[in-house]
């Protein structure tokens, strides 16, 4: 914590043997000592008094919950580890977890990659750059749901311009919500949508900050554009692109109101589950069937999974550029 | 009540015709009916507050006139009329269970969808015994499905009947015509006594029109068949009066599943889900010719169809003659200080004073017998239906309508199943399958 840091860097500059002795004796000894050493943390305690309400303590009473088998405004009992049990037992759970796998790989990965061909795009000289820069982050600012409810309209099965284009080339109607590929690839454009241009200024963002005498260096020896794009660029990159993978991982494991406004707003994620994810898993469980002890397994059981698959991610991001 | 988010649309529209046609019925010269109790609740020391909490879009419980004259009335007794939320199903009734888990914030009364009036009667604990104020009395003014589904599992009477959604037909005269068959809304009627006429009507349909679906979907139907095959069956539908789930040994379940099946591999469904986005442009369109309409949704299909298709739509009455789907209901908290005074204005609303007041306000359809037979109710038509006679249409349908128990988790088995219907009729389930997945999901609903 750089807090540590400046406190223990003032009260260094005092020589240790001067201090010991400088100090007054009694209350006031006491005031100084409260001032140098627990002012400071005195000072950043409301973001940690707000995370303690707001994060510890739901992670922990989530925890609690999740131990019982616990009824909104009905029976709670005490089962321990049962709720798991079950959870790693249940089809629909992982059925849930596969989809959500799924919808994360196939939208999040064009997504990156998209993101840092446009980024790397709008970092060259380009006439009207700014009102591009800016355009690609127009999706980010529309609400979430508005963009559900357009891409919904748009893959309709029957009035859905998808569609209609589609029969243009004598494709029949398709049924997006019907099949879980489908529906995968129909809720994937949503989030890419939105989140490409994210990524794509972050990305930017970070290119700007790569010195120009590298690439000039890298010209003057020969390399060429697509060769300076993956020798310099992409490893100067690494960090963002770490954070953008862990970031994406976190929203791609959380993925929830597209796929609910793609499937009319309920939390079955389609007539035999081909779209839930483990959000709306949760939901389901915990507010539409009031088991909220098997609930809180499943949000502790997503937790890890984040985790798991965030540290997967960043392993496999810290290796790219090496063998280059 | 429906449980459904665009209840405000739906009343919405509703209301501007219901108001139409009873601005004539408004008088203040109306007796006192004997069931409500304006004038004669009993004066308390002190001056109370009686909180009344409801859910709905738009105009929702339609109370606003009804406080107004409880309030003018009784100055010791004033109600306060909230309503939280426009979505019952993920707000409402999440809310309402942490307030009785709590043992706080709940109103002084609740309004409860039919969905949960099972989950209800299996918490006992949380409601008071309206009995004990002399609302037992009320048994005649309701029709049997409604006042059972108010008795808890102890017997106590806990809840009474706002509105009902009753069962008619709705059917398009445009496409009627196109293929072929009588328009008018008595012969319409004739066509169908019965489940299977409407079948044979619905396979004539189909021959004349192939492209244009019969019935939009599997829901509407299955549940106003089950509505009546339950009252074949003791009442029961997915539980017995034991709360064992019984999904695959009720036969009028199976009765009802097998009816769909058939209706759907006959091609007659437009194959949608309700309340998609699909299903209300196949509404504007006429994508389909026929769907099972609760008193509620005249309002869903000429907010929907809008001004272009009026006089396309006309309403007969459903086959097998009734049928429900939706309403709501009146209770009191037993976390309520003042249970006394909020049975008396729960007495007051549903009694046929204030199941009137909602109707010309919002055209919610009374469930109370003698607000039913009111002129303002019976004689009501619905200009957007050709002036159909919706009053006595609906009245019939829920007249000889059986009780149903609804077991705890009713709900949960309810959406867990029919998701298998849609599913068949859709495609992503095969028939063949159908039923086995439909008791297994019910089975892992029931947990």
């Amino acid at each position: 914590m750089s807090l540590d840091v400046d406190a223990g860097h003032r009260t260094r500059t005092l020589p240790s043997n001067q201090r010991r002795h400088a100090r007054p004796p009694g209350p006031r000894r006491l005031l100084s000592w409260l001032d140098l050493r627990a002012a400071p943390y005195f000072f950043v305690s409301p973001y940690f008094v707000l995370f303690a309400i707001f994060g510890i303590f739901p992670l922990i009473f989530t925890l609690w919950v999740s131990l019982h088998d616990w009824q909104l405004a009905g029976d709670k009992t005490f089962i321990g580890l049962e709720n798991y049990t079950e959870l790693l037992a249940d089809d629909k759970f992982w059925n849930s977890v596969v989809n959500t796998v799924g919808i994360f790989v196939i939208a999040t990965v064009p997504q990156l990659v998209l993101a840092l061909l446009l980024a790397s795009a709008l970092n060259k000289r380009l006439r009207g750059r700014l009102v591009l820069r800016l355009s690609v982050l127009a999706p980010l600012i529309t609400s979430v749901v508005a963009v559900a409810v357009v891409f919904t309209q748009l893959y309709g099965r029957d009035y859905g311009l998808v569609n209609w284009l589609l029969g243009l080339f004598g494709v029949e109607p398709i049924h997006w919500q019907n099949a879980a590929w489908t529906s995968w690839i129909a809720i994937a454009t949503m989030v890419d949508w939105r989140w490409t241009g994210y990524n794509a200024i972050i990305y930017l963002a970070a290119m700007q900050t790569i010195p120009k005498d590298l690439y000039e260096a890298a010209a003057i020896d020969g390399a060429s554009p697509r060769r300076q794009f993956w020798g310099i660029t992409v490893p100067l990159l690494k960090p963002t692109i770490i954070f953008t993978v862990i970031v994406s991982t976190i929203g791609g494991f959380t993925l929830f109101a597209e796929p609910v406004m793609f499937g009319s707003g309920l939390m079955t994620g389609g007539t035999t589950g081909q779209f839930q994810t483990v959000a709306m898993f949760i939901v389901k469980e915990g507010f539409r069937d009031f088991q909220y002890g098997y609930a809180a397994a499943a949000a502790w059981i997503l937790f890890l999974l984040i985790l798991i698959s965030a540290l997967i991610n960043f392993a496999l991001v810290r290796g790219i550029g090496r063998s280059r | 009540m429906m449980n459904n988010t665009r209840r405000g649309r739906l009343l919405a529209a509703v209301a501007v015709g219901a108001l139409a046609l009873s601005a004539a019925a408004c008088g203040s010269d109306e007796p006192p009916a004997t069931g409500a109790a304006t004038g004669a609740a009993s004066a308390p020391a002190e001056k109370v507050e009686i909180t009344l909490q409801t859910f709905g879009g738009g105009e929702n419980f339609a109370y606003d006139e009804a406080v107004k004259t409880w309030n003018a009335a009784n100055p010791n007794v004033q109600v306060k009329y909230v309503n939280l939320t426009d979505r019952f199903e993920d707000t409402y009734l999440p809310q309402v269970l942490q307030w009785l888990e709590a043992g706080s914030g709940a109103g002084d009364i609740i309004a409860m969808d039919e969905g949960a009036m099972g989950l209800m009667s299996a918490r006992p604990q949380y409601f008071a015994d309206l009995a004990q104020y002399g609302l037992d009395s009320r048994k005649a003014d309701f029709p049997e499905y409604k006042w059972n589904t108010g008795v808890n599992k102890d017997g106590k009477l806990y809840a009474l009947g706002t509105d009902i959604g009753g069962m008619a037909m709705c059917y398009r005269t445009d496409l009627f015509k196109q293929a072929g068959l009588p328009t008018g809304r008595d012969d319409v009627s004739k066509l169908w006594p019965d489940w299977n006429a409407y079948l044979e009507t619905g396979k004539k349909f189909k021959a004349a029109l192939p492209k244009v679906g019969f019935v939009d979907g599997a829901n509407t139907v299955y549940n106003s068949v089950l509505a009546q095959e339950a009252g074949k069956n003791g009442g029961q539908v997915y539980f017995d009066q034991n709360q064992t789930l019984i999904v695959d040994k009720n036969p009028g379940v199976k009765a009802a599943f097998d009816y769909v099946a058939t209706l759907s591999q006959a091609g007659l469904t437009a194959k949608l889900r309700s309340w998609t986005e699909e299903w209300n442009t196949a509404m504007q369109k006429g994508g389909f010719a026929t769907m099972g309409c609760p008193s509620w949704m005249l309002g869903v299909i000429s907010g929907t169809s809008g001004d272009a298709n009026k006089g396309n739509w006309d309403v007969a009455a459903v086959p097998g003659g009734s049928g429900n789907w939706g309403g709501s209901w009146l209770m009191v908290p037993s976390q309520s200080k003042h249970p006394k005074e909020a049975a008396e204005v729960l007495n007051f609303l549903t009694g046929k004073e204030g199941h009137i007041a909602a109707f010309k306000e919002g055209g919610n359809f009374p469930s109370s017998i003698p607000a039913q037979q009111d002129p303002a109710v019976a004689d009501a038509k619905n200009a957007y239906f050709n002036d159909a006679p919706s009053g006595p249409i609906f009245a019939a349908s829920v007249a000889q309508l059986s009780p149903v128990f609804f077991g705890e988790k009713h709900a949960q088995v309810k959406a867990a199943v029919e998701e298998v219907l849609v599913g068949a009729d859709q495609g992503s389930v095969k028939w063949a399958d159908a039923w086995t997945r439909f008791v297994e999901e019910g089975v892992k609903a029931a947990g």
